[in-house]
């Protein structure tokens, strides 16, 4: 038996350091790898902003008949490149000049920036709120969502219901994906097997969503009254404890659907014809 | 299969402390709870140490195990290597008393904050029927043991001592969303709203829903997304969701 530290007398300090708590003077003692996950994440996160900015900014290679990248769709702008029965609807004219891809992007952004678990991994990983669990966070005051402008994280449920838009306009395009470049239908590329498994992460993602959950029966006090919105709760409840792997999922889905029309749309890749 | 393992105990009380070193007899099947009784018994009789059921069931062994907070009495010793150093300290959030024992009267502050369910008027005792799909959710909640581990790791407390007035933890915002998830809980006819009062109250707002709570949580219960988000979604219905107080003065809405 050995004493290892000097006895440690209580300072000023706060957090763990607090007086009157046992004096330990490391932020944490934990001895695995809790680093990890939040490095992951920033790591991956970062990437997907690079790309998704270079991107988003591009106006260009978006748009490789049937597809369309995922990014730029529906497209708002006179600006679009002419997609035949596509989802470009000019609301904007001529006046905007930047890539159209910035008028929409918004939403499918706040919705995920809002989102209760890309909450959790920013929060984390970027703002180490705290780094991960008994580690101590370094900031010296702490008022969480109380305030503005995280007060605004309570709006997800709104970037919800613009998330559903969403999906169905980038179901009708994954749908579009069934006809050839000439816009004859009954066909189908690789391109339609990579849109159609962006959009079913894409739904899985939006409809495990912890306000779509409140939404379908979670705001009710008694379930055996509304059995069909129970139901719907349970189904949601389900697809909900996956939220995580789902929000990775489709992160890392709708940067390869845009990244394949890219390589499409620039000539680098040939998309191959199934039928 | 016994070895000599090495840990790191911290000793002392509110003047001060520190890690002290010990070898201790490990023998297969054992916990560190089991140590820490051994070591009582050969080398430190005067070490302290707050424990009863050791099953996992009276939440009173709670401390941080490699900085990790776990109860004693549920953390097998197999999960550690051998020549690993264990280190077992006292929770970190709340003063201590002596050596492993902490006072967590906080939490009893907090629990007594939160309005007690209120019983509906109409019935009387003996009379309340309710479905089992109504009370699913709030059992879940049920299963708390109060070992105050959810309440020791949230970095809301433990790393800002000025935040214990304004926030009740998870332990006790997870009793409000029991309470509001209630079937029979008739707090709303008394004008009490545990939505609002969850968040202007209670400091629903202060938790950034980083899960740690439910990371310890020794009776596996989904505090974050069973309880803490519901709720902030409950509030927003009252707070931050225009449609919703729309909905409510036009047809006045219930939440039934």
């Amino acid at each position: 038996m050995g004493t290892l530290d000097t006895t440690q007398t209580p300072g000023t300090a706060t957090g763990v350091r607090t007086p009157g708590r046992a004096s330990i003077p490391d932020r944490h003692l934990r001895t695995d790898r809790w680093w990890l996950a939040p490095a992951v994440t920033v790591a991956v996160l970062t990437a997907f902003v690079i790309y998704s900015t270079w991107r988003a900014f591009a106006n260009s290679d978006y748009y490789a008949a049937p597809y369309v990248s995922p990014f730029y769709s529906p497209c708002l702008a006179t600006n679009c490149v002419p997609m035949p029965a596509g989802a470009d609807v000019q609301v904007f004219g001529p006046w905007w000049g930047i890539s159209p891809a910035l008028l929409v992007l918004i939403f499918p952004l706040g919705f995920r920036l809002t989102c209760y678990y890309y909450r959790k991994a920013y929060y984390r990983g970027f703002w180490a709120a705290p780094p991960a669990c008994a580690v101590a966070e370094p900031h010296p005051k702490y008022s969480g969502e109380t305030r503005f402008p995280l007060i605004l994280q309570n709006i997800h449920r709104y970037f919800f219901y613009f998330a559903v838009i969403f999906a169905v306009i980038l179901s009708y395009d994954a749908a579009l994906g069934f006809r050839n470049a000439a816009g004859q239908w009954g066909h189908m590329g690789l391109g339609t097997l990579v849109l159609l498994g962006n959009i079913a992460l894409i739904w899985l993602y939006t409809l495990s969503c912890h306000s779509c959950r409140h939404v379908v029966g979670g705001r009710l006090k008694n379930f055996s009254r509304h059995p069909v919105r129970y139901r719907m709760w349970t189904w949601v409840g389900k697809l909900n404890e996956r939220h995580m792997a789902l929000a990775w999922a489709s992160l890392v889905s709708v940067a390869l659907a845009d990244f394949y029309v890219y390589l499409v749309a620039s000539g680098t890749f040939h998309d191959p014809h199934l039928f | 299969m016994s070895y000599r393992g090495r840990f790191k105990i911290w000793r002392g009380d509110a003047k001060g402390g520190a890690l002290q070193e010990f070898v201790v007899e490990v023998n297969e099947g054992e916990v560190v709870l089991d140590i820490i009784h051994r070591l009582q018994a050969t080398q430190a009789p005067d070490l302290a140490v707050r424990w009863n059921c050791k099953a996992g069931k009276c939440g009173s062994c709670s401390a941080e195990i490699n900085g990790r907070p776990r109860l004693m009495c549920m953390t097998r010793m197999s999960v550690f290597d051998e020549s690993e150093t264990v280190t077992v300290t006292p929770m970190r959030t709340f003063p201590v008393v002596r050596d492993l024992v902490t006072d967590v009267s906080f939490n009893y502050t907090k629990a007594r904050e939160i309005p007690s369910f209120v019983p509906p008027p109409q019935l009387g005792p003996g009379e309340y029927r309710m479905q089992q799909e109504d009370v699913g959710r709030s059992q879940e909640f049920r299963k708390c043991i109060e070992c105050f581990l959810c309440q020791n790791v949230c970095h809301v407390v433990r790393d800002h001592e000025e935040n214990k007035t304004a926030f009740a933890g998870p332990r006790f915002l997870m009793r409000i969303a029991e309470l509001d998830m209630h079937p029979l809980d008739a707090a709303e006819e008394t004008g009490l709203d545990r939505k609002s009062t969850a968040q202007d109250e209670h400091g629903l707002g202060y938790c950034n829903i980083t899960k740690c709570c439910t990371e310890v949580c020794p009776e596996h219960i989904k505090i974050t997304d069973n309880a803490l988000i519901p709720l902030k979604e409950r509030a927003a219905d009252r707070k931050y969701d225009p449609l919703v107080w729309l909905g409510s003065m036009i047809r006045r809405r219930r939440t039934d």
